[in-house]
């Protein structure tokens, strides 16, 4: 049960003159949910890309699964699912045929497909509006969606970026009560990230919070709260990362900005 | 139909639960099927321009062509315009990479457990498959507007050069995409690149008699060969031979098929 299922170790990944993520090493544990926090643009996106083979570090090590995530994708991507912080559903096909596409892609059995689609759509109550065109639904249809589709092949490891962003409470309450019970009876691993603290503190096992491309703590979050001397884990974060507002995340426009910068050169 | 046939095994084998990867392919071509169907307003808007070609050139050049001695100027025109509408279908089809990009949709199949080169597969498949069908609908379009295929039973042989055009277009279109961020440089690759191919391939024009110069370029377009063997197919008259023009464009297909995936395996996000 101790096994590491996630390594990073000086991990670096630098946008033209802009580190994004400054040599940061962290391990999360087999079966642990794994809260990464930290305060906009501070690296956690490019982290999770990083894990999940859709970027390559300029330097460093990562491992998922046993595998590294630079040197043997396909390996990796075979062991987690993930859900990501801005839309990546087809727009022009309806959302049984979203979470078709998913199934089919991820190799789950005809029968068993059928049977966890249905389960999954229950989960977040949109079978009824299976078969519209998701550009019809609604930004919080959207998400729900995602996450549904982010379960349904099962995976070791899921990866989930601000998830319940946009959610109301019912429906945060009822995604995390099934994450949590997957994670107690499949060993599921989830890693994820939320400016929500209230749902770090029920759910995480560890914490680690990651500032301007650093990690300033990892730990459970009863050790970060009992270390600063404060009551919640809110108090906690906001004292170690202070108060000052962040600029807004580095967004795909920003990146493209640097490339074209790079591509000048 | 030989490309029916090969699609029809390819569902078959992926409906049996046959190899994985060809699940994989099979429903990424699925979805530009899916997707071509339901953009009617896109099916009827890209007739616009092969009517107008078939009506400005082949009504326009026609009665000049036949001064010439040239013959039917709208038998010839035929292929070209068929041609046409099908590298346009397949270019649109593989810079749909950059749409998918910005929508979101791409970091879906690119952390999925299946090879980058399976994905690039089935989208160009899929998006080659696209681009023959609209390049049927044009070819019923001529039909209407009175061009006649000489012999019916070399149709097999119109599907496969369609089909490598296609193909060739679609994998064109997704190496490109696949070092684009956004769709501002695709009006700029249409017109400095798709257009010369087009207009320098002997789809408006024929080969024999051009100044030295044009011709050597025209004998370096992939598209001079696929053209070429179209028009054997359908009017039975050629500049190269059509075993020559099938040759030449599938290699510059593999060759375009294999840099296309490299690019694309490379995507980052």
């Amino acid at each position: 049960m101790n096994d590491l299922i996630i390594i990073a170790e000086n991990l670096t990944k630098t946008f033209g003159d802009f580190t994004a993520v400054n040599n940061i090493s962290f391990a999360v544990k087999t079966g642990e949910i794994f809260a990464f926090l930290g305060p906009n643009g501070a690296g956690k996106t490019t982290t999770i890309k990083m894990l999940t083979t859709l970027l390559s570090p300029t330097s460093g090590f990562v491992e998922v699964d046993g595998h590294s995530s630079v040197k043997q994708q396909d390996e990796v991507r075979h062991s987690f699912g993930i859900v990501f912080q801005d839309p990546s559903l087809d727009d022009e096909l309806t959302a049984f045929e979203n979470m078709e596409f998913h199934g089919v892609l991820y190799s789950v059995p005809k029968d068993l497909r059928q049977k966890r689609i249905k389960e999954m759509f229950d989960l977040v109550d949109l079978w009824d509006r299976r078969d519209e065109l998701v550009k019809n639904y609604s930004g919080g249809m959207k998400r729900r969606l995602e996450i549904a589709r982010g379960l349904l092949h099962h995976p070791k490891i899921l990866f989930l970026d601000e998830p319940t962003l946009g959610l109301d409470p019912q429906t945060r309450n009822h995604i995390w009560s099934y994450l949590k019970e997957l994670n107690k009876n499949e060993k599921l691993t989830i890693f994820f990230t939320t400016h929500y603290m209230g749902e770090v503190e029920k759910t995480a096992n560890t914490v680690a919070i990651i500032d301007q491309g650093k990690i300033i703590v990892a730990a459970s979050p009863e050790k970060i709260i009992a270390d600063n001397g404060v009551a919640t884990l809110e108090e906690a974060f906001l004292k170690l990362t202070g108060n000052v507002i962040r600029d807004e995340s580095v967004s795909g426009v920003d990146r493209l900005r640097s490339h074209r910068k790079m591509w000048r050169r | 139909m030989s490309l029916l046939v090969a699609l029809t095994a390819y569902a078959a084998i992926a409906k049996c639960g046959g190899a994985k990867y060809m699940n994989a392919i099979y429903i990424l071509w699925l979805r530009q099927l899916k997707r071509y169907s339901r953009s009617r307003a896109r099916i009827i808007g890209s007739l616009g321009q092969p009517l107008l070609f078939f009506i400005a050139f082949g009504f326009g050049f026609g009665p000049i062509y036949s001064k010439a001695g040239a013959g039917n100027y709208l038998e010839f025109l035929g292929p070209g315009v068929i041609t046409m509408a099908i590298v346009f279908t397949a270019m649109f089809a593989g810079i749909e990479v950059i749409w998918d990009r910005q929508f979101g949709f791409l970091k879906e199949t690119l952390v999925a457990p299946v090879s980058r080169f399976n994905i690039m597969l089935g989208r160009t498949i899929g998006g080659a498959t696209v681009a023959v069908i609209q390049g049927g609908v044009v070819f019923v379009l001529a039909l209407i507007i009175g061009f006649r295929p000489t012999n019916l039973a070399y149709l097999p042989f119109a599907f496969i050069f369609m089909f490598l055009i296609a193909t060739f277009y679609t994998a064109f279109g997704t190496a490109i995409a696949s070092r684009l961020q956004d769709m501002q440089a695709f009006p700029l690759i249409m017109n400095f690149l798709v257009m010369p191919m087009v207009f320098l391939s002997s789809a408006l024009f024929p080969l024999a008699g051009l100044p030295k110069a044009i011709e050597i370029i025209s004998r370096a377009n992939p598209l001079t060969y696929g053209v070429d063997g179209l028009r054997w197919a359908l009017d039975g008259q050629s500049f190269f031979s059509p075993l020559i023009d099938f040759s030449v464009l599938s290699v510059f297909t593999l060759i375009v098929l294999a840099i296309g995936s490299y690019l694309f395996s490379k995507i980052e996000i």
